[in-house]
């Protein structure tokens, strides 16, 4: 079993986002990076499968700069084989580009998996995976919650407004994992040490001009100061008031 | 001049609510554009509910029917649209975020070679070109992007496009646009829920969720139950309904947050609702902080009572 599972370096959901200088991206000082929380279900389903199939490989790969070496070296010690970094100053603001950069990567590989987490919880753009898939004309199927796979064959489920979809699909296939779909391990102290020994390849990146111009990053609009309508259930009819007369939302 | 496409879903022959919202806007943009709003429909046979697009902005409504197309399947749904979308020129194709609009909407731009901007919460036309704004990091942020490559491809977040009706002249024109509550197969989904009553470790254990089902309930079919990271992480609700930056981001026009304190990641998820009720016994609970109107107390009394007030203004 040959698995590909593409990461992101990620700001971590704690951070409070400031904006920088150039008034179109995050201030990253004092940030927190961290691997991409979905990716987490990715990495360890990568692993799940490797297991249970007695053989094979998994490459982590990563688009973005230097500094995301340490978010790959974060996946290898949970049982990745080896690392690629596709480097780059920025990430694309046009998904499409990451994806074509990624395709390329991904073309000769020979993959029986490509494992994504179902969207980078920064730019929230939940497309590059699908858009990978379209590329390579490989099946796909996106935010999935439950996997079973035998021999040459896949089901998924995934969960859309008020239900689940079942898919069936052949390998190769590329997958975007939800949060359900299995429970992320941690990481031995063994397991650590042994991935600093771990192949860690470093390319540049490539990438068209893309078709989106980013032409500022805002701050949410501010919500108008709430306040308190009163202690306890004896203050639920003013609520009610308020909701119908005020916020008229009743 | 150039034209747009919207386009919409249905579940099991009949038009989902948040088609309305998908053509109310396209029609902003055609608006933008000097074009007009070509509505598609993918379904088995004739899909109830298209006679009503009219009103909200659609100049024409497509149905391409195919036994195939009584649900969604990426591949067949990927080229149909695509097809669609280059044949007939246009300057922009808007879905609607949605499970499938998020699965579709990249594929048909992979397709087309063209940018796809997810997520949108405004939409507009600026010297030519379609200008896109769009929450990141949960919506802790805004960003304002433009798009360059043609058409335009853009989704739509759910509930922020409120459907307008219109007096535009249109074959669907005299139809009523009274879209139904709970004509959808299913329960109501956090995401698209006109109301969202969230619990968070505040409600204790599990089983008291039954509190939030009954306030729920007590809004008639309107209002569906989220929950915080950590009560999900404690496996006391499905993942499906967690309000977050590791969940969904939700923009319901009343949200009530009931024993949360209010975690930078869950305010992210939710802070761009419309209005926001806030019910905690700990008055310095930072969700205080961005809610509307707030109760401070015991949510085992507050709750109850608020589903009794509720039920007596549905009865």
């Amino acid at each position: 079993m040959k698995i590909a599972v593409c990461i992101k370096r990620v700001a971590d959901s704690e951070t409070r986002v400031k904006i920088g200088p150039d008034g179109k991206s995050l201030d990253e000082a004092g940030v927190k990076f961290v691997l991409n929380p979905y990716d987490e279900f990715a990495v360890e389903e990568a692993l799940r499968r490797k297991e249970a199939a007695g053989a094979g490989e998994i490459a982590v790969i990563a688009l973005g700069p230097a500094a995301a070496q340490e978010t790959i070296r974060t996946a290898l010690p949970i049982g990745a084989d080896r690392g690629v970094l596709l480097q780059a100053d920025r990430v694309p603001a046009d998904g499409l580009e990451t994806a074509k950069a990624l395709a390329a990567e991904l073309k000769a590989g020979g993959w029986d998996l490509i494992l994504f987490g179902k969207m980078a919880i920064d730019d929230y753009n939940h497309q590059v995976g699908p858009m990978v898939a379209e590329l390579l004309g490989l099946p796909c199927v996106t935010s999935i919650g439950h996997l079973e796979l035998a021999g040459r064959k896949g089901v998924a489920e995934r969960e859309v407004e008020g239900g689940l979809e079942v898919v069936e699909f052949p390998l190769p296939v590329v997958l975007t994992a939800d949060k359900g779909l299995n429970e992320p391990r941690y990481p031995a102290l063994k397991g650590i040490m042994a991935a600093k020994k771990k192949p860690l390849e470093v390319k540049p990146a490539t990438f068209g001009p893309g078709g989106v111009e980013v032409l500022a990053m805002l701050p949410p609009p501010a919500r108008q100061e709430g306040r308190i309508v009163g202690e306890g259930a004896a203050a639920v009819p003013e609520l009610i008031r308020l909701l119908r007369e005020e916020a008229k939302v009743l | 001049m150039s034209n747009v496409l919207a386009v919409l879903e249905q579940r099991d022959g009949t038009l989902r609510k948040v088609s309305h919202e998908v053509v109310t806007g396209a029609r902003r943009l055609a608006d933008g554009l000097g074009g007009t709003v070509e509505a598609l429909v993918l379904g088995a046979g004739a899909v109830r509910g298209t006679d009503a697009l009219g009103s909200f902005g659609a100049d024409t409504v497509v149905t391409a029917t195919n036994p195939a197309f009584a649900r969604y399947a990426p591949e067949g749904f990927t080229q149909a649209v695509a097809e669609r979308a280059k044949a007939g020129g246009f300057g922009a194709v808007v879905f609607a975020a949605s499970a499938t609009g998020k699965d579709l909407a990249p594929r048909v731009a992979a397709t087309l070679g063209v940018a796809l901007a997810a997520d949108a919460t405004d939409v507009a036309v600026e010297g030519g070109k379609v200008v896109v704004t769009r929450p990141i990091y949960a919506g802790k942020a805004l960003l304002k992007v433009k798009l360059t490559t043609q058409p335009a491809v853009v989704s739509l977040r759910p509930n922020v496009f409120t459907p307008v009706e219109r007096p535009k002249a249109g074959a669907a024109q005299a139809v009523s646009v009274d879209a139904p509550a709970g004509r959808e197969a299913g329960a109501l989904d956090v995401a698209e829920a006109p109301i969202v009553i969230s619990g968070g470790r505040g409600l204790k254990e599990p089983a008291n969720f039954k509190l939030l089902e009954e306030l729920a309930r007590a809004f008639g079919g309107k209002a569906a139950v989220g929950a915080s990271r950590a009560v999900v992480d404690a496996g006391w609700r499905p993942h499906a309904d967690q309000v977050g930056q590791t969940g969904k981001t939700v923009s319901p026009s009343l949200y009530i947050a009931v024993g949360i304190s209010g975690a930078i990641q869950h305010l992210a998820g939710m802070r761009t609702s419309k209005t926001i009720v806030a019910i905690n016994k700990d008055k310095d609970a930072p969700i205080f902080k961005v809610a509307d109107y707030g109760i401070v107390g015991d949510l085992f009394e507050i709750v109850p009572k608020l589903a009794e007030e509720i039920r007596k203004l549905h009865g």
